[in-house]
């Protein structure tokens, strides 16, 4: 079933075409990156689906409601953690709720704990690593009541090896409740290994150039780094990325 | 306890040694009482006329935290107004500036004429000093609010009503207690200012009656109970911050 539909959506900033004709789908519990090089338009996507910004042409609708210029549709998870630096851990990841309307501090706590953040309830977002902080942030956009989760490069401050332990993380969250998901990134790795399709987004103005289709079934190990397929799905999204 | 201890040596030491050297210099240079009595006269009028400074102490204090909590609460009212409503703030934002820039020692005698002798006059007075420093905090603070944070609360659907109380306000309380701690200290010196202009008690009276009978002794236990004074408004409101900050007093406890 479809979730969230885009349907040609343009924006220009004065006279500068960001999005043209941008049409995509996703479906629900179906996991969707947005591939494309930096500056190509990504943040300006995500701002239209927020409702930050409204569309010139085309419409967004989730589920079968229309919800361009609607923002609090989604839930959203920010590229830095974005976390309110007064708020202990627990009432960080409640705050998405709280928003919406009603915190459920009972689910969240489980939430905290198995994420390895049960010790952690009460700390203030000083206090935690910057993985910490990022799960934090997560467990947040997974608790708010909103049907789709954005994520906005959510890994990409981080160290690498820090990076593919919340991959995986990510991954094992995401079997466990399968969210509907829109991840944007840079990182053509991180696309193959978590997503089922990727956008691959040609930029100035964005438009999808291609969508792929990540032959791996579920759920990964982190093995299929090493895979030959893996390889031959990288190359294939290098070449397609780089002729646009 | 011990950090205070720790940190308040080097003051309390410095302060010791000037107040030997005033001492010393006086005795040599046989100054009179009346011209500039030494520390340990002052020290001895404080505990002997103690009995007769008290009433003035208590009214003076009883005077500052009314002002300070009136001058609080219309500097903070101030604030959320003119941030909430933009175009308040542009037509305000200059006359408030102003405000300050009359002289309150001109002002404070109209107010009486206006208003007479009773406690209005007086705290208006204070309310003046006291509540600029706030607004300006709470502003400033209001407008800092990283946009990556105001970023997400949108994002996440929030209304202006929950921008202003979960973020805005609790991003903006560091910031407002900079201010509420210039504030406490100015209140003191407003009451004071205040009661110079007439009041049947409070440390104003006390130091214009001293100073016309050349009882210049006294005169400095005024100065040493304002300055006294001062410093303890300013703890308090540090204490305050401590209580209600956790999440910086700790961050900045650690670096």
């Amino acid at each position: 079933m479809i979730q969230l539909s885009v349907n040609s959506l343009t924006k220009s900033f004065d006279s500068n075409r960001v999005l043209s004709n941008l049409s995509f789908q996703v479906n629900e519990g179906e996991f969707v990156s947005i591939l494309g090089p930096s500056g190509s338009g990504k943040s300006t996507i995500f701002n239209l689906i927020g409702g930050m910004l409204l569309p010139d042409e085309g419409s967004i609708t989730l589920g079968n409601v229309e919800i361009s210029g609607k923002r609090g549709s989604i839930s959203y998870m920010p590229q830095t953690p974005s976390l309110m630096p007064w708020r202990t851990t627990l009432q960080n990841v409640l705050l998405g709720q709280e928003i919406m309307g009603k915190a459920d501090p009972e689910t969240a706590r489980k939430m905290l704990q198995k994420a390895g953040l049960g010790d952690y309830e009460n700390a203030f977002p000083h206090e935690l690593s910057g993985g910490m902080k990022q799960r934090a942030a997560f467990i947040r956009a997974l608790l708010s009541p909103q049907p789709i989760i954005l994520l906005d490069e959510p890994f990409s401050a981080l160290d690498e090896l820090t990076r593919l332990d919340m991959q995986k993380w990510l991954l094992d969250i995401w079997n466990e409740h399968k969210p509907t998901i829109l991840f944007v990134t840079h990182n053509i790795e991180e696309a193959i290994y978590l997503s089922d399709r990727i956008l691959i987004l040609g930029s100035k103005p964005a438009k999808v150039v291609q969508e792929f289709k990540v032959p791996f079934g579920r759920p990964r190990m982190e093995g299929i780094f090493l895979d030959k397929n893996f390889l031959e799905c990288k190359r294939s999204i290098h070449h397609a990325l780089k002729n646009h | 306890m011990i950090n205070v201890f720790r940190k308040g040596w080097r003051p309390a030491a410095v302060l010791l040694l000037l107040f030997i050297l005033w001492e010393m210099a006086v005795n040599l240079a046989e100054v009179p009482a009346w011209l500039l009595p030494p520390p340990t006269d002052i020290i001895q009028e404080a505990v002997m006329g103690w009995e007769g400074f008290r009433p003035h102490l208590q009214s003076t204090v009883l005077l500052s935290l009314c002002g300070f909590a009136i001058g609080t609460a219309i500097g903070l009212l101030t604030a959320v107004i003119l941030h909430l409503l933009p175009f308040i703030r542009e037509s305000i934002y200059p006359l408030l500036i102003l405000s300050q820039n009359v002289p309150i020692i001109v002002l404070a005698p109209l107010l009486v004429v206006w208003f007479g002798f009773g406690i209005l006059p007086k705290l208006i007075v204070i309310t003046l000093v006291c509540f600029f420093p706030i607004t300006v905090a709470a502003l400033d603070g209001f407008r800092q609010t990283p946009g990556e944070l105001r970023h997400y609360m949108l994002m996440a659907g929030a209304g202006r009503g929950q921008l202003f109380w979960k973020l805005e306000l609790p991003y903006s309380l560091p910031s407002l207690f900079s201010g509420l701690k210039i504030s406490a200290t100015y209140s003191v010196m407003g009451a004071v200012i205040s009661e110079w202009l007439g009041a049947k008690a409070g440390i104003g009276v006390f130091m214009t009656l001293a100073s016309s009978s050349f009882r210049t002794d006294r005169v400095f236990v005024a100065i040493f109970a304002i300055m006294l004074l001062s410093l303890l408004f300013f703890g308090g409101i540090l204490l305050a911050e401590r209580l209600l900050i956790k999440w910086k007093s700790r961050e900045s406890g650690r670096k």
